[in-house]
């Protein structure tokens, strides 16, 4: 983190004194010829956690991975602290859904929390005692301690998130960008995930989150930005997701609508 | 027994058991790469498709050099495999189904080919290799290879492993995937060309696939998977050309026949993963739903 000049001993290592801002302007994706995302623009800052909603092809994970760097935009700009979030990638930390991830691969939660340094580290530079620090923060943060030496798959679905998490922070990350965390967990993992959430973006950083349940969005989450492809609304979340806004981004639609028949 | 000690002291056994274990090491070492990359049947399809290639390099430049081989091998692997890619995208046939029709296909053209620029028991070594026809130059090349790949691949293991693991998660924290991609492809082809000639096309991916899978079922260590493979590879390779002996059976086959029952024995033994802890499912419970 290279403006949060903390040692171990503060309380509060990563609060933040200025607010870093992430601003969309006019974000469009094609794949092909389809047009996933049209002209997405939304500001937030640091400190906040943001359910990311819509209906199933309506663009999410198109989103996440999006300002994570992953997809090209066909125009429209991302800004963290008022530069290209390219410049910024190692503040940026992508959590692929749960489906995504080869469970079977012989790691342990340790060794996946430790690949978190890369950005910091690169392919040569040496794991220092410092690096260690973080990542043994980092896991005791996410209460992870007792199961460091299990491979991947052997943990429940509320530890995998953990796990994720603690990769994350271990990366020192500003900005999480996760693909339905809730996703399969029963209520009391939900809660506690919710839990650790809260705990990630009062340490002052912004966490975006995917987020299909929308009986539990509003509790979860600070605000919430609705989307069906495009923006349909954006602001605190009790008042976004309310009925009439649901109901227009829920609405059917054609399924390609960008396909041209007529101009 | 004296006949045994008699092969052991003429020199192109000596080169043939000191190929072995450097073959088997490298191969042994990339095996982990080919387990984590979850790509043992594309691999083999490889394997096989270097036959082609390597059969239509000599056919055009009239020598077997190992670079052409590798040249060779290359470009016939790049054909089908994105030939198979290409399909996939632009019609509804499967890619493993466009693969597997494609590699048999450029298979059938190798044998072909072979025909016109050897004799049919050279065949049986393009086939299955002949590790008794080593000569010192490819020693040297063997060793080039190892140490090539070898060094490459612990020098870039952090970002090929992170890529193996989830590419987008590498692609986000800065990894170049699309390089390390290319770099495992390439090394991995180059791990088969050198093995080509000990095992053959059909057999190579043998030993580019058992030595990792053997350790994996042991450990969760990312790092012994690589050099417990090598290890393992190297020895059973030296155990295959020394058991050929007595036994007195190709040697290749030998080779890949010690892999297959070392994998087995280890499916056995092996507590935490392999059969035995199906086994005992009823007497502990799963891991995995224990909080």
């Amino acid at each position: 983190m290279t403006d949060c000049h903390h040692d171990a001993g503060h309380d509060c290592p990563h609060q933040h004194h200025h607010h870093h801002e992430l601003v969309l302007d006019g974000v469009s994706v094609s794949y092909h010829k389809t047009e996933a995302l049209k002209d997405i623009s939304f500001a937030t800052s640091c400190g906040n956690s943001v359910a990311l909603v819509g209906p199933n092809g309506a663009g999410k994970s198109t989103l996440l991975k999006t300002i994570a760097g992953l997809l090209r935009r066909s125009s429209g700009s991302i800004l963290w602290r008022g530069e290209p979030v390219r410049k910024w990638s190692r503040e940026f930390a992508y959590l692929p859904q749960i489906e995504e991830v080869n469970w079977d691969f012989p790691i342990t939660v340790r060794g996946m929390v430790e690949m978190g340094r890369y950005p910091h580290l690169g392919p040569w530079r040496k794991y220092s005692d410092h690096d260690e620090d973080i990542v043994k923060q980092a896991m005791a943060l996410m209460h992870l301690e007792d199961l460091q030496h299990r491979q991947i798959r052997e943990l429940s679905g509320g530890q995998q998130q953990r796990a994720f998490l603690a990769r994350s922070l271990a990366q020192e990350a500003h900005v999480l960008l996760l693909d339905e965390p809730f996703a399969g967990l029963d209520r009391d993992h939900s809660a506690q995930l919710a839990e650790l959430l809260r705990g990630i973006t009062l340490e002052g950083r912004l966490v975006i989150a995917s987020h299909h349940d929308l009986n539990t969005a509003a509790t979860i989450f600070d605000d919430a930005l609705l989307i069906h492809r495009e923006v349909i609304a954006f602001g605190p979340a009790r008042q976004t997701l309310d009925e009439a806004n649901l109901k227009i981004a829920y609405a059917p639609r054609p399924s390609a609508p960008s396909i041209t028949l007529a101009h | 027994m004296t006949a045994l000690l008699e092969t052991l002291d003429t020199p192109f056994f000596q080169r043939a058991l000191l190929a072995a274990v450097v073959i088997g090491f490298t191969n042994g070492f990339f095996s982990g790469f080919v387990l984590l990359r979850r790509s043992a049947l594309s691999m083999g399809a490889i394997s096989h498709t270097m036959l082609p290639g390597i059969a239509a390099v000599v056919l055009i430049t009239g020598v077997l050099t190992q670079w052409g081989a590798f040249i060779g091998a290359m470009i016939a692997a790049l054909i089908v495999g994105l030939g198979s890619v290409a399909v996939a995208r632009r019609s509804r046939i499967p890619q493993g189904t466009a693969l597997a029709i494609f590699f048999t296909t450029a298979f059938a053209a190798g044998v072909i080919i072979q025909r016109h620029i050897g004799t049919a028991a050279e065949l049986e070594d393009w086939l299955f290799g002949n590790i008794l026809a080593v000569s010192d130059s490819d020693l040297w090349v063997f060793l080039g290879i190892a140490t090539a790949t070898l060094t490459l691949s612990t020098l870039f293991m952090r970002p090929l492993l992170i890529t193996l693991f989830e590419p987008h998660v590498a692609a986000a924290q800065g990894v170049p995937v699309r390089t390390m991609q290319y770099l495992l492809f390439g090394m991995l082809i180059f791990a088969l060309v050198a093995s080509f000639q000990v095992l053959g096309s059909v057999l190579s991916i043998g030993l580019l696939v058992a030595p990792a899978a053997i350790v994996s079922l042991f450990t969760n260590k990312t790092t012994l998977l690589f050099w417990g493979g090598g290890i393992i590879g190297a020895a059973g390779a030296a155990a295959g050309v020394l058991l050929s002996v007595p036994t007195q059976t190709p040697t290749g086959p030998t080779i890949v026949i010690v892999q297959g029952a070392l994998f087995i024995i280890a499916c056995l033994l092996s507590a935490r993963y392999g059969l035995r802890r199906h086994l005992s499912i009823s007497l502990k419970p799963n891991p995995k739903y224990t909080q």
